[in-house]
């Protein structure tokens, strides 16, 4: 634990605190609710933290989208877990991050999250007449052979 | 020099020795067989095994099959080194399609052969063969590059020997 995220983390304390959950160790994760996601996110970005790695999604009792930052000056890295009501809805971070752009088409094709704001939201691994969303545990892989 | 095949006897050995009768499309066969241009294609980890064949240790030039094109209009084979996904199946069909006749399909490996371990998969092709003609299948995860050659090796005794490839079936 260093200090970025330790800066970030008590500005997010004493701004959300009662909105957002903090798991502090070694890969620190804030959990917290899409009503004050774009917010954390553009703190993330103001605190430091300058590279999007990734972008996936998690399903446990509901699904939640999966982010992680890194700073690519003190290489520390954070997660951020956002959870999804039932619209499976979240804005989306194209416009700031560019690498987003792919990553939340991803997303959308495996588990059928709509990132809102996204210019392309269209399939990218699977094929365009695709039904379903094949990382989803309700998806039934059909036997073709 | 005028020569009468009748009168002498070794003439007309010579003229068995060296004058081969056939049909100009067996003839044509006979070349094609001898040196296929594969299309510069690979869908997965069996085009790596393909590369190696080409390579200096390997050499897949030392049986004539070496021209490997990069447009599908030049080359008259297509390997199918990998696996085939939905999304690039009408792509690979479509690759096929602009290649000019006469063509041959080989399907290099266990997910060109059937879709290997990622058979009962949501987004893999059951084999090369639901959506192009496989003349040779060659079986391996992926196949060394003497499983390749052995597989062009069949491929032209089955375009040389039409026919006894017929009986097989």
């Amino acid at each position: 634990m260093s200090s970025l995220s330790e800066n970030l983390f008590s500005a997010l304390k004493g701004e959300y605190p009662e909105k957002i959950e903090i798991i502090e160790n070694s890969n620190s994760v804030i959990v917290l609710d899409t009503v004050i996601f774009a917010d954390v996110i553009n703190k993330v970005k103001e605190y430091g933290f300058d590279f999007l790695v990734d972008i996936t999604a998690l399903e446990e009792e509901r699904l939640s989208c999966v982010y992680h930052f890194l700073s690519l000056a003190d290489h520390e890295m954070i997660g951020i877990k956002a959870r999804l009501d039932d619209k499976l809805e979240i804005p989306s971070l194209s416009r700031e991050w560019l690498s987003a752009n792919v990553q939340e088409r991803e997303v959308f094709d495996m588990f059928g999250i709509k990132f809102t704001g996204h210019p392309d939201l269209k399939r990218i691994l699977c094929s365009e007449n695709f039904i379903g969303h094949p990382l989803r545990k309700n998806y039934i892989v059909t036997s073709r052979r | 020099m005028e020569v009468n095949p009748g009168e002498s006897k070794t003439v007309e050995q010579q003229i068995e020795k060296n004058i081969i009768l056939t049909k100009l499309d067996d003839l044509l066969n006979y070349s094609r067989a001898h040196s296929f241009w594969p299309l510069t294609f690979g869908l997965a980890c069996c085009a790596l095994e393909m590369m190696a064949a080409g390579g200096a240790r390997y050499d897949i030039s030392r049986f004539g099959y070496e021209v490997f094109r990069a447009s599908p209009r030049q080359a008259d084979l297509m390997i199918v080194a990998g696996t085939i996904t939905d999304k690039m199946a009408p792509v690979v069909k479509r690759i096929y399609e602009q290649m000019p006749e006469p063509k041959w399909v080989v399907a290099m490996g266990n997910c060109a052969i059937s879709g290997g371990p990622f058979a009962d998969s949501y987004n893999v092709v059951p084999g090369a063969d639901t959506l192009l003609p496989v003349d040779v299948f060659i079986p391996g995860c992926p196949p060394r590059p003497e499983a390749l050659f052995h597989g062009l090796l069949t491929l032209k005794e089955k375009i040389i020997h039409p026919k006894v490839v017929n009986k097989v079936e």
